[in-house]
């Protein structure tokens, strides 16, 4: 069987699934639309979180990132998993307690402000439509490099498979469908590392072989890797990070955005029980750290494998010949994400780092610049082919890929659907609205917002990398803060949060425009994005953090000097406080 | 009704003093040992690497999971204790 042929198995079977599972949970009310009718178990819960967290950022791009810049770069590892922990501790049973459908109907009720509730909207809107481009452009790789169909074509068949089971289902049929997608990304990122972690260290679990002896040098990996790259001009993979401030800020963006992130957050109102919202969040973590405990090992090995195969006879000696390159070489080729330029004319393949410093060792040895640019999310796709292992597993990755790009996707677009009918229409533009029109409304939201996150995906904005950064600070600065105060705060005041909220949202924001330019528009930016123009060497990807400290400030001043928040409503910051009574996740 | 309160009362404390508690881990383990106190942690090595390098890429997200139900399994408890839990 051809790969082409395999590869369709493997990703037709797996949408077969989805399908099938569709039809198998259809929703039949807004309850179940919205929350999956409350029921869900914490552990099947957890799965579904896992899969609905892991995007195609963290199962295609984040070992790339990794392996890029090594322990730099540890910071997505801890960001992405330290916010479960406040989510854990600090959101998740809370907001199950309180029993309503949405994050924006939290805040609103809390703050007894549609003001508040429609600044929240504003925020979800843009942070999950800027997550979704990434969704499916992450997808459009993938079909394009696996399934040989140009990536608008397979562009349209994920809209069309996402569109089917998530309008039919609603949450319910998302979860079950997450579910499935965990599956198949976790056995998909797998195998291919315990191949991998097989070859290099003879250790078949990746996480331990990670820290374990090179079985070809006999000296430990990370040493070993150490020498290969500081051979080659780069800087040490280990090497510690000299502008400590911004990592750690970075870091804090990241686990408060997490934290903040809404399509995560409603997740958790599918429980039954306030107990269950707190197991269940530790067992999304469990779920993702299979994969995240994988990938900086797949980050360290692939790194090590893609500079053997280049100088197969040792960092010192001469580059393979372009002629001899392997086959994954020529495969990734075509779709422009390694690019080969013979700068000395010698015919081989030279991979280097181009910097000043490192000028006169090439030069000694006849190089005249890097000539092979490999693009950092190719890594965890090609791996099975860099690995040299059977056609199955490539096919398994496609499906893989695939699976966590969808899942997320899904999530999102539920999250926007339910803000839209159940924030807006419902609770602003037509509050007697019957649960049967409710549902309609909340199917053709969907079915209009998986319609613009196609055509995003299809016409992606040039900036695509920049907005997630954006996501990430707006999560972080405007949502997260809100719900802490919202519960461990009686005090703060309608007046309070949204100044907050608003503080928090534009300061990041303007922050953001001042190097990566208004609005994303190239040529405006007003100074360089570079660390020596960052304001205390804060780089505008950490700053997430720092508007959410100006959330803080912001709210709580503004409330001690305004009227305390009414007795009803500090009885209900007392009520979510404690979980007796919570019930199924009820409206109104 | 006011022994209720009270009770209520000692109930949110003894949650916010497990926060902090978890929370102190939680930061000691990332900000710390993995970013802050590396160099301090360089002298122990793991693995080809140091102690930090081992916080930065595994320990932590270790420690994390250990938090979230050390925390689920103390608050379970409390809520019972407290008599606050669901039916």
């Amino acid at each position: 069987m051809s790969q082409f042929a395999i590869n369709l198995l493997f990703v037709g079977g797996s949408f077969a699934i989805y399908i099938a599972i569709a039809i198998w949970t259809r929703a039949a009310s807004t309850k179940e639309f919205y929350v999956a009718g409350g029921g869900v178990n914490p552990v099947v819960n957890g799965m579904a979180t896992a899969a609905d967290w892991m995007s195609a950022a963290s199962f295609i791009s984040m070992a790339g990132l990794i392996a890029a810049g090594g322990y730099a770069n540890s910071t997505y590892l801890m960001g992405w998993t330290g916010g479960y922990v406040l989510l854990a501790m600090l959101l998740a049973p809370y907001l199950r307690k309180f029993g309503k459908f949405t994050v924006p109907q939290f805040i609103g009720d809390r703050f007894y402000s549609s003001t508040a509730r429609m600044v929240a909207v504003l925020c979800l809107i843009v942070i999950s439509i800027t997550y979704v481009i990434g969704q499916m452009t992450g997808a459009g790789v993938a079909f394009s490099r696996f399934l040989e169909v140009s990536s608008t074509t397979g562009l349209m068949i994920a809209a069309v498979v996402v569109f089917v089971y998530a309008v039919l289902g609603g949450m319910k049929g998302i979860t079950y469908t997450q579910v499935a997608q965990y599956v198949v990304l976790i056995i998909a990122y797998t195998i291919p590392a315990i191949f991998i972690s097989l070859q290099l260290t003879g250790n078949p679990v990746p996480p331990l072989g990670l820290f374990s002896d090179h079985v070809q040098s006999g000296i430990p990996l990370l040493t070993k890797l150490d020498s290969v790259v500081r051979e080659l001009g780069f800087q040490d993979y280990t090497a510690d990070v000299p502008n400590k401030l911004n990592m750690t800020l970075f870091t804090l963006s990241l686990m408060i955005g997490t934290a903040g992130l809404p399509h995560v957050i409603i997740r958790f109102f599918t429980v039954p029980k306030v107990a269950d919202a707190r197991w269940s969040a530790g067992w999304a973590l469990v779920f993702i750290a299979a994969l995240y405990l994988s990938a900086p090992a797949v980050a360290a090995m692939a790194r090590l494998n893609l500079l053997t195969t280049i100088y197969p006879d040792g960092q010192t000696q001469s580059a393979i010949s372009y002629e001899a390159r392997p086959d994954w070489i020529k495969n990734w080729e075509k779709t422009g994400l390694i690019k080969f330029e013979d700068k000395n004319a010698d015919g081989r393949i030279q991979l280097y780092n181009d910097v000043p410093a490192f000028q006169q060792t090439a030069q000694e040895r006849g190089w005249s610049g890097n000539e092979l640019t490999v693009n950092n999310d190719i890594l965890v796709l090609a791996n099975p082919e860099i690995a040299n292992l059977p056609a199955w597993v490539v096919g398994l990755i496609a499906a893989g890929g695939l699976a966590a790009a969808l899942s997320t996707a899904a999530g999102l677009l539920l999250a926007i659907s339910s803000a839209v009918s159940h924030d807006l229409i419902k609770g602003l533009i037509k509050p007697d609205i019957s649960d049967r029109g409710e549902l309609l409304a909340a199917r053709i939201s969907m079915g209009v917002a998986i319609a613009v996150a196609t055509w995003l995906g299809i016409n992606p904005p040039g900036f695509a990398a920049q907005v997630v950064a954006l996501a990430f600070g707006i999560a972080a600065a405007s949502i997260f803060p809100a719900l802490m105060m919202g519960i461990f705060s009686k005090r703060v005041n309608s007046k309070g949060a949204v100044s907050g909220m608003l503080a928090g949202f534009i300061s990041t924001v303007v922050y953001i425009f001042l190097y990566l330019g208004w609005f994303f528009i190239p040529g405006t930016a007003s100074f360089a994005n570079t660390p020596d123009n960052w304001l205390l060497g804060i780089s505008p990807l950490s700053f997430g953090a720092v508007g959410a400290l100006i959330n803080f400030v912001v709210a709580l001043a503004v409330s001690s000097v305004t009227e305390k928040p009414p007795q009803h409503i500090q009885d209900l910051v007392e009520s979510v406080r404690y979980p007796k009574g919570a019930g199924m996740a009820v409206d109104h | 009704m006011i022994d209720k309160n009270k009770n209520a009362e000692q109930y949110w404390r003894a949650n916010l003093r497990l926060i902090f508690g978890c929370l102190v881990v939680w930061a000691l383990v990332s900000y710390g040992f993995a970013i802050l106190l590396r160099p301090m942690l360089a002298s122990v090595s793991v693995g080809g690497t140091d102690l930090g390098f081992w916080f930065a890429q595994q320990g932590s997200m270790i420690t994390f999971i250990v938090l979230i139900f050390f925390y689920s399994w103390r608050m379970n408890a409390l809520d019972k204790q407290f008599n606050v839990h669901e039916g």
